[in-house]
């Protein structure tokens, strides 16, 4: 899909993205002396923020929920998604993770 | 040419900059696969630096996501920098201003986990030149990587598929942040969430799935501890 922002909303993204993962790096670098640090409780938070952001972008891409089990599972990007979270899971290497979950994706086209 | 300590930094990150180089051709195809023109798909690599929080923008751009959840989700994905920022503060602080401010922009999770070990260790190196090093190699693959993507991503058809990279992507660093099970358990629910969500107005099985799952995760490590 392509989108239908045009060249202004996609600079501001890029700048407003960018001022604000700059500030949060340099946030307590800045700020070293005057407070402690991370409050326990945030940080607390922060360590799950990787795992349930990346759960919620990669599982709608992959889970495509159809009228029932067998239509959800028998579906080309759920079996390439599961063959790729098995390498994944196995080698921790991003390059055969996306070459064996791109070659499976046009493996399953080709077969269902 | 360059200071010993600046070379030790470029050796460190070497092997970690093979583990970069898909991460930043996949960040270059989707952005111009996404309607990104090449100079704000490198624009975008340049400004922001922090490949899962652009690829998650890219993404939802694609969709055309309203603009604030653009915005809100790459930035909730560099939260976690935070913490690199408050555990290395204490070594930056002995920089100028300007340098400090370099080390911040190129602070991220590689340069993090690889800079703390050796600044950890009162071993005499030149922390700055060191760190220079290591995130300045991080920094230049990326930007590289990035460049070659976006010249791949304009010759590529979209028939091919390969926007299913993306999701590869985030499932690559999604598996090796599971380390134990209050972070599956973000996992399992953030994703159980967003997929029942995914039709929602305003990306909110997103951002209800990212909520969701963390509320879930300390949930889970409480009744752990």
């Amino acid at each position: 899909m392509t989108t239908t922002y045009g060249p202004l909303a996609i600079w501001a993204v890029v700048l407003v993205v960018g001022v604000a993962t700059f500030a949060i790096r340099y946030s307590f670098v800045y700020l070293f002396g005057r407070i402690d640090g991370v409050p326990p409780r945030i940080e607390e938070a922060l360590r799950f923020v990787p795992a349930a952001v990346l759960a919620a972008l990669v599982a709608p891409a992959i889970v495509n929920p159809g009228p029932t089990l067998a239509a959800t599972v028998l579906d080309d990007r759920f079996l390439a998604g599961a063959v790729a979270a098995v390498v994944a899971w196995y080698t921790e290497n991003m390059f055969a993770t996306i070459a064996v979950g791109l070659l499976a994706l046009w493996a399953v086209g080709a077969t269902l | 040419m360059f200071p010993d300590d600046f070379l030790a930094g470029v050796r460190t990150a070497l092997p970690s900059l093979f583990g970069l180089i898909p991460f930043g051709l996949v960040a270059g195809i989707a952005a111009v696969d996404a309607g990104l023109s090449p100079l704000q798909a490198i624009g975008l690599s340049f400004v922001v630096f922090a490949g899962a929080s652009q690829l998650a923008a890219v993404d939802l751009l694609s969709q055309d996501a309203s603009l604030a959840v653009v915005v809100v989700t790459a930035v909730v994905i560099n939260l976690r920098m935070a913490m690199y920022s408050a555990s290395i503060a204490p070594y930056f602080e002995a920089f100028r201003r300007r340098w400090s401010m370099a080390c911040s922009y190129l602070l991220t999770d590689v340069s993090y986990a690889l800079s703390i070990t050796e600044f950890a260790e009162e071993s005499g190196t030149d922390r700055r030149w060191y760190y220079l090093g290591l995130g300045g190699a991080i920094w230049a693959v990326w930007q590289l990587t990035t460049v070659v993507g976006v010249l791949l991503g304009t010759g590529i058809p979209e028939s091919w598929g390969v926007g299913f990279a993306v999701p590869l992507v985030f499932l690559t660093l999604l598996v090796s942040d599971v380390s134990d099970r209050p972070r599956l358990v973000a996992a399992l629910v953030g994703g159980t969430v967003a997929v029942v969500g995914a039709a929602w107005p305003l990306n909110l099985g997103l951002v209800g799935g990212a909520l969701a799952g963390i509320v879930a995760g300390v949930a889970a490590d409480g009744g752990d501890a």
